[in-house]
C-alpha cells in the first residue's frame, strides 16, 4: 500500500470512534505490556521484595512495611497485583503474537504455495488443513501442550500448530482469486520463478484477508494461551501469565477476596475485546462490498 | 407538432467523491420522440450511462440530480418519491444492462423473473400472464419459448440471456427502452442478429430505444439520430448517417478518423491527442478545448451551439458541412 | 525470411479440476467422468521473422488459448511449439525461454497493482540476467521511453495511470525482455476508440522500429485487418482458414470467415449499407462440439458430408489455406 493508500485507509478508521478508542486500548496495553519492568511498581518475580504479610491485601492497601500504594490489591503470595497483571500482559501478548507471527507465516506461505500448485498437491494439502480445522484449536492446543510439556517454546508450538490452518485456509482462497488474475500469466509468461510469483505478487495481494484473520488470532493466541495457564498446562509458575494469575486468585473468590482473579480477567477481557473491534473495523474496511 | 415521448432538459447529475462533486453530466437536454431510435455515443466517462441511470430514476447516492428536468409523457421524472418511481420505471420506461449475467436472478427460472416483472405493475391471470411472457419472448426471438420459460438463466447462451433481458424489458409494454451497451458483451455474429431483432421490434411496436454505446458503427447502422457526449455534455446531435458523413464538431470528426477502417492497412491511425479530462473542478469553456486540433484562444468560454436544421454542434469552430 | 516460430498439431486440454473424492471412486472401479474442455484442437501454423499474425475468432474458439501456448503461459497438451527450433515449454511445463513475451487484454488486470511500475518493468529482465541492480533504472528508462511515458512513470503505482497508460507499461514489460516474438491479446479492446488508435499505431511504430514478430488476437476484424501481414480465423478450437489479410478480406474461402465479415458492425454513412447480417444459430459448445464441421449448423452451403467428415486445413492456392469441403 502506498502513502495515499494508507493515508486513506487512516482517515477511514477514524471515522469510527469506538474503533479509535480500541485501538488506542491495544496501542497503550501493548506499550504498558511492553514497557512493564520500568513502570511496574514491583517485580513480582523477585521474590525478594515480595513481603508475605502484605499477602490478599485489598486494591488501594498501602504497605506498612514498604510504604508501597497496592492500587489493585496484592495476591496469595504478597505479589502487587498491579505489577503482577502488567508482567503477566508482557507475556502474554508476546506469546500471542509470537504464536500468531509465525503461524501467520507458515499458514500464509502453505496456502499460497497450495492455490499456485494446483492439482493434486493442492487438493491434499487443503484437505489435511479441512480435516484439522475440524477440530476445535482448544482441543489440540490442550493435547500438544500435554505432550509437549512446559514452557514458551512449547506453548507457541502448541498455539501456532492450533492456529496456523486458519491463515492456510485464508491465504488459499485469497490466493486462489489472485492465480487466476492476469498479473500472474504475466509474471508466468517472463517467466519468473515460482518462489518470486507466490512471495512478490500473489502473497501482498493476498494480504488484506490475512490481515483481519491475524487480528482475530493473535486476539484468540491470547485467550488461548491464558486457557491452557489457569489449567496449569501453560508457562511454569516462575512466569505467571494472565491465565495462571487468574487460576490462582480462583480459590479465594468465594472467600471475599475478588480482586485476584477479576483485576486480572479485565485486563484480559479489555484487551481481547479492543483487538476484536480493531480487526472488525479493519475488516469492514477491507471488505469492497461495504465500501461506500 | 405533438410533445415528444420524452424530454430531458439542462440535466445535471453530480456524484459526491472525496476529491470533490464529480459532474457526470453537465446540462445535456434532448428529447426522444415515439418510435424513435435515438444513439448515445461517447467513451468511458463520458456520461452516457449515467443520463440512462438519470432517466430511470437509478441514481443513488453519493451521485444525485443536482438540476434539470426529465419529462416522460409529460410527466415530471425528477423529484418523484421512490414509490412513484417505481410505478414508471418497468411500465412506461425500461432499461436493459450490459452484462445480462448481472441482470438476471441466477436461482429463478427466466419464466418466473418475467412473471415477477409482470405482477410488479399488472395484475393478470396465470393464463394471460403466460401468454404474455410468451408473447415476449417469441419478440425478440427465443425459439421454442414454452419450453424456456422453466429453463433457469444459466442455461441460456450469453445472446440468449441478453434477449431475455430485453423480453423482461419488453413486458409490461413500455414506451421507451433505455439499453446501456447491451451487445458490447457479445460476439459479433450474436451482436449482428440482436440489432436486426431490435430494429424489427421498434418497427413493430412502435416502443422507442435510447441505445447507449461507445461503437461508432453500431449506432451507425441502428440509430434515427445521434448524440455525441464528451465529458459529460452533449457536443453534436443530428440524423445518424448525416452527421457520421460529415461531422461538425471536432470531437465527432477525431472519433471517426481513428477507426482502423477509415484508411488503408499498416498506415498510421489519426489519434486524438491526450486523454479526457477530469469531471471534478472543469474548468469553464470547452472541455475537449485540450485536445482539439482547432482550439483558440474563444476556446476557453463556453461553446455555443450552432444549429443548422436538425443538426447542430457545440463548438466556437465547427467544421463547415464538406469539410473532412 | 527465416522461420521463427513452428506450431505443430497442437492439442490443448483443460481437465475439470480434481476433488477429493475422485481418487476413493477410482479405489473402488468407478472411474469419476468429468468432461475435459478441448479449447484448442490439432492447430499447426508457421511464423517468419518480423511477420504479424492475427488470431481472429468469436468467444470460445480458442483464440486467447492457442495464443497462451504459444507464449508458454500454459503448456499444451500435445503437439508442438517450437521457437527456432528450441520448445517453448520443457517436458514439466514450464516455460523454458524469455524470448516470446505476452500482453494482456485488461491493462486494470495485468499488472501487480501493490509494484510500482519501475520494479514491475525491472523485475524479469533482472531475473533473467538481462540488465543489473545498478543499470536497472536506466535501462527501465530507456523501455519507457520506447513506448512513449516519461521515465517519471517508474516511480508511480499502476493505478494512477489511465487505460492506455497501463496499456503502454503492459507493453514495455513485454518488451524488456527483449522477446523475438510477442503474444498480444485482444490488447485494445478494453480502451476507448480515440486511446485504441494511440496503441494500435504505437504497434505499428514499435514493428517498424525493433523489427518484432508479433500475434495479434482480436476479435475485431477492422484492428486486426490494419495490423496483421496475414491471419488465422478461427471457430471452436480449430483454425478455418490461414492466408495474407487483405486477400482475405478481398476474397474469404470458409463460409465463416464470409458470415463473420459481414456480421461485423461497419460505419453505416447511407440506408443502403446499414443492414445487418447475422450469423443464424447459436456459437456451439467447446464441451460438446458438433460432429463433422463445427460450422455445418451455422452454414448456408452445408452438406451431407460436412455432418459426418470434418474438413482438414489444406492449401488451395499460394499462401491460402482453408478447412471446408466446399470452399468459396
Amino acid at each position: 500500500m502506498n502513502e495515499t493508500g494508507l493515508s486513506r485507509f487512516w482517515a477511514d478508521f477514524a471515522q469510527n470512534r469506538v474503533a479509535v478508542v480500541a485501538l488506542a486500548v491495544v496501542a497503550l496495553v501493548m506499550a504498558t505490556a511492553l514497557a512493564a519492568p520500568l513502570i511496574a511498581p514491583q517485580n513480582p518475580y523477585d521474590l525478594a521484595t515480595l513481603q508475605l504479610s502484605d499477602a490478599r491485601r485489598p486494591p488501594g492497601h498501602v504497605s506498612a512495611l514498604t510504604g508501597l500504594h497496592y492500587w489493585l490489591g496484592t495476591d496469595a503470595q504478597g505479589r502487587d497485583l498491579l505489577s503482577a497483571i502488567l508482567y503477566g500482559l508482557r507475556i502474554s501478548v508476546m506469546i500471542g503474537a509470537a504464536a500468531g507471527a509465525i503461524a501467520f507465516a507458515l499458514g500464509a506461505t502453505l496456502g499460497a504455495f497450495a492455490a499456485y500448485v494446483g492439482g493434486r498437491t493442492e487438493a491434499l494439502l487443503m484437505r489435511v488443513i479441512d480435516l484439522q480445522l475440524s477440530f476445535p484449536a482448544i482441543l489440540l492446543a490442550l493435547v500438544l501442550a500435554a505432550v509437549l510439556g512446559q514452557g514458551k517454546a512449547q506453548l507457541v508450538t502448541a498455539l501456532v500448530t492450533a492456529q496456523y490452518a486458519y491463515f492456510a485456509r485464508t491465504a488459499h482462497g485469497a490466493a486462489k482469486a489472485e492465480r487466476n488474475k492476469e498479473y500472474v500469466e504475466a509474471a508466468l509468461s517472463t517467466p519468473l520463478p515460482a518462489w518470486r510469483v507466490v512471495f512478490r505478487h500473489i502473497l501482498p495481494n493476498a494480504m488484506p484477508p490475512l490481515i483481519v484473520v491475524a487480528t482475530v488470532q493473535i486476539a484468540n493466541a491470547i485467550a488461548l494461551e491464558a486457557t491452557l495457564s489457569f489449567l496449569g498446562l501453560g508457562l511454569p509458575v516462575s512466569e505467571p501469565s494472565l491465565g495462571m494469575l487468574i487460576a490462582n486468585g480462583f480459590q479465594y473468590m468465594l472467600s471475599g477476596r475478588y480482586w485476584i482473579s477479576i483485576y486480572p480477567g479485565v485486563a484480559l477481557i479489555v484487551l481481547i475485546v479492543a483487538i476484536n473491534i480493531v480487526g472488525d473495523q479493519i475488516r469492514d474496511q477491507l471488505n469492497p462490498r461495504l465500501q461506500r | 407538432m405533438s410533445a415528444p415521448l420524452l424530454e430531458v432538459r439542462d440535466l445535471r447529475t453530480e456524484f459526491r467523491t472525496r476529491a470533490g462533486a464529480l459532474r457526470a453530466v453537465d446540462g445535456v437536454s434532448f428529447s426522444v420522440g415515439q418510435g424513435e431510435i435515438v444513439g448515445l455515443v461517447g467513451e468511458s466517462g463520458s456520461g452516457k450511462s449515467v443520463t440512462g441511470f438519470s432517466i430511470l430514476g437509478l441514481i443513488e447516492p453519493p451521485g444525485r440530480i443536482a438540476a434539470g428536468s426529465i419529462r416522460l409523457e409529460g410527466r415530471e421524472l425528477v423529484g418523484l418519491s421512490h414509490r412513484a418511481l417505481r410505478g414508471v420505471r418497468g411500465r412506461r420506461v425500461a432499461m436493459v444492462f450490459q452484462d445480462p449475467a448481472a441482470t438476471l436472478n441466477p436461482l429463478l427460472t427466466i419464466g418466473r423473473q418475467m412473471r415477477l416483472a409482470l405482477s410488479a405493475h399488472q395484475a393478470l391471470g396465470a393464463e394471460a400472464a403466460r401468454a404474455r411472457c410468451l408473447a415476449a419472448l417469441r419478440q425478440v426471438g427465443i425459439p421454442d419459448p414454452e419450453a424456456r420459460l422453466d429453463s433457469y438463466p444459466h442455461q441460456f447462451s450469453g445472446g440468449m440471456r441478453q434477449r431475455v433481458c430485453i423480453a423482461i424489458a419488453l413486458i409490461n409494454e413500455p414506451r421507451l427502452i433505455v439499453c446501456d451497451e447491451p451487445t458490447t458483451a457479445l460476439d459479433v455474429s450474436i451482436q449482428a442478429q440482436i440489432l436486426s431483432e431490435m430494429r424489427k421490434l421498434v418497427r413493430e411496436t412502435g416502443v422507442s430505444l435510447i441505445w447507449i454505446s461507445h461503437d461508432l458503427a453500431v449506432v451507425s447502422a441502428l440509430a434515427d439520430r445521434v448524440m455525441v457526449m464528451y465529458a459529460g455534455r452533449i457536443v453534436e446531435r443530428g440524423p445518424t448517417r448525416e452527421t457520421l458523413r460529415a461531422p461538425r464538431h471536432p470531437y465527432t470528426a477525431g472519433l471517426l478518423a481513428s477507426l482502423p477502417a477509415a484508411i488503408p492497412p499498416g498506415a498510421p491511425l489519426s489519434q486524438i491527442a491526450g486523454s479526457p479530462p477530469s469531471l471534478i473542478d472543469a474548468p469553464p469553456g470547452c472541455a475537449f478545448a485540450p485536445r482539439c486540433p482547432r482550439a483558440a484562444e474563444p476556446c476557453r468560454a463556453e461553446p455555443p451551439w450552432s444549429e443548422d436544421g436538425a443538426r447542430a454542434a457545440r463548438c466556437h469552430f465547427p467544421l463547415e458541412a464538406g469539410a473532412p | 525470411m527465416t522461420e521463427l516460430l513452428r506450431v505443430a498439431r497442437v492439442d490443448k486440454t483443460f481437465a475439470a479440476p480434481p476433488r477429493f473424492g475422485d481418487g476413493l471412486l477410482r479405489l473402488i472401479g468407478r472411474a469419476p467422468r468429468r468432461a475435459a474442455l478441448r479449447a484448442v484442437s490439432d492447430v499447426s501454423l508457421d511464423m517468419t521473422r518480423g511477420e504479424a499474425l492475427g488470431l481472429v475468432g468469436e468467444s470460445g474458439c480458442g483464440k486467447s488459448t492457442l495464443g497462451r501456448v504459444i507464449a508458454g503461459v500454459h503448456p499444451q497438451s500435445a503437439g508442438r511449439v517450437l521457437l527456432d527450433g528450441a520448445p517453448v515449454t520443457d517436458a514439466a511445463g514450464m516455460k523454458t525461454t524469455t524470448r516470446v513475451q505476452m500482453v494482456f487484454q485488461d491493462p486494470f488486470a495485468s499488472l501487480d497493482p501493490r509494484m510500482r511500475v519501475g520494479d514491475g518493468l525491472a523485475e524479469g529482465p533482472l531475473a533473467h540476467g538481462l540488465t543489473t541492480r545498478a543499470g536497472a533504472r536506466d535501462y527501465v528508462g530507456a523501455w519507457l521511453d520506447a513506448v512513449n511515458l516519461p521515465r517519471e512513470a517508474a516511480g508511480r503505482y499502476p493505478h494512477q495511470f489511465s487505460g492506455g497508460q497501463r496499456q503502454r507499461i503492459a507493453i514495455a514489460r513485454a518488451l524488456a525482455m527483449q522477446p523475438d516474438l510477442i503474444v498480444c491479446d485482444e490488447p485494445v479492446a478494453s480502451l476507448d476508440v480515440s486511446i485504441q488508435a494511440q496503441i494500435i499505431n504505437l504497434f505499428l511504430d514499435l514493428r517498424r522500429r525493433l523489427g518484432l514478430t508479433m500475434i495479434f488476437i482480436s476479435h475485431d476484424l477492422s484492428v486486426v485487418r490494419h495490423v496483421c501481414d496475414r491471419i488465422a480465423i478461427m471457430y471452436l478450437g480449430r483454425i478455418v482458414e490461414l492466408g495474407p489479410g487483405a486477400e482475405i478480406f478481398a476474397q474469404p474461402r470458409h463460409p465463416y470467415t464470409r458470415a463473420l465479415i459481414d456480421s461485423a458492425p461497419r460505419l453505416a454513412l447511407d440506408d443502403a449499407t446499414a443492414v445487418f447480417r447475422p450469423i443464424e444459430g447459436e456459437l456451439p459448445s467447446p464441451l460438446n462440439p458438433p460432429s463433422g464441421c463445427a460450422f455445418h449448423q451455422r452454414c448456408p452451403r452445408a452438406q451431407a458430408r460436412c455432418r459426418g467428415e470434418r474438413p482438414e486445413m489444406r492449401t488451395i492456392e499460394a499462401g491460402r489455406e482453408v478447412a471446408c469441403h466446399d470452399p468459396l
